[in-house]
């Protein structure tokens, strides 16, 4: 172990600021990246739903028109 | 004898391969970082000069030579992409960039952090810095002109013809340490002799790019699926994923 305690691990020798500036920017962008992707998929599958219904709905006007 | 390969252009089968492999790469990936971060971050000696400063190197260097190395395998796709017409190859060009100018966006502002207290400048306009930052501005291109088109074939073709266009800078970045006098230093562990780094400080170092390489994969996995469901999206077997997912509402 190179720290002595939790306080020191947190000071990192005095660098603190720039080494957990950089460690905070590495998760947040690699999260944002990951989230977006999973937004990405679920907006796919709604969009896809969504004209699957739509075709649903028309089919079924149609339908109706042909018994009136 | 590489018969079996054919089935995987086509998208369907991809798509399906990519799902399989996605959790393994997921889990081995994540337990990489955490020994890579746990032991970079708490066991490796502080250096001798940079106190624990240093420490940035451990997403620093993985950044930047995933960044490169991301370019690398964007620029063999597009070449394919453009020789064979092999769309999903093309689709890979895609897929790729916006996770290479992520991690050139760490290696950047990382490089920023480490700069400001060793070289007591958060920027210079230094060969190496300059190049990284061309490449940033190389990746951004290539995402604006891919998303351009509405037309995604031929989105496809024009982002793999700047790919290449682009694949200049990769030399132009590794040697930039090299052929101008800089104040970045040289390199460490990329060269052709042993590494001028202590094995209790490099072997955290490559453990992180391993984590670093396996989170690329598991990027590029996820937006790869995402990929071919957008470009296949009136096809028979997405239309099929759709309904046996929302089995009740539709």
């Amino acid at each position: 172990m190179a720290f002595d305690s939790i306080s020191d691990f947190f000071a990192m020798g005095g660098y603190a600021f720039y080494v957990w500036l950089s460690y905070g920017l590495f998760f947040f962008s690699l999260l944002c990246i990951t989230l977006h992707c999973i937004y990405k998929k679920r907006n796919i599958f709604k969009k896809v739903r969504l004209r699957l219904e739509r075709e649903k709905r028309i089919k079924q006007a149609s339908k109706l028109e042909e018994t009136l | 004898m590489w018969k079996w390969l054919h089935p995987y252009a086509k998208p369907e089968k991809s798509y399906q391969l990519a799902g399989k492999l996605l959790p393994w790469f997921a889990c081995l990936c994540l337990i990489t970082f955490m020994v890579g971060l746990t032991w970079g971050l708490l066991f490796a000696p502080a250096d001798y000069q940079q106190g624990d400063s240093f420490r940035i190197i451990y997403i620093h260097v993985p950044a930047a030579m995933l960044a490169m190395l991301a370019y690398s395998s964007m620029a063999i796709a597009a070449f394919i992409g453009l020789v064979w017409q092999i769309r999903l190859s093309e689709m890979m060009v895609a897929t790729t960039a916006p996770i290479g100018a992520v991690f050139t966006f760490i290696a950047l502002v990382t490089g920023a952090a480490w700069g400001k207290p060793m070289w007591g400048a958060w920027w210079v306009w230094d060969a190496r810095l300059t190049s990284e930052l061309i490449l940033l501005f190389v990746y951004l291109g290539i995402i604006a002109l891919y998303n351009a088109f509405s037309d995604k074939d031929l989105a496809g073709r024009a982002a793999s013809i700047l790919t290449l266009v682009g694949v200049i800078n990769l030399p132009i970045i590794h040697y930039s340490v090299v052929w101008w006098n800089t104040l970045h230093q040289g390199a460490t562990i990329s060269k052709f002799d042993t590494p001028s780094m202590a094995p209790e400080m490099l072997w955290p170092l490559l453990m992180m790019i391993f984590a670093f390489s396996l989170f690329f994969i598991v990027l590029l996995l996820m937006r790869f699926r995402n990929e071919i469901l957008a470009r296949e999206n009136h096809r028979y077997w997405v239309t099929q994923l759709v309904i046996h997912k929302f089995k009740d509402k539709i």
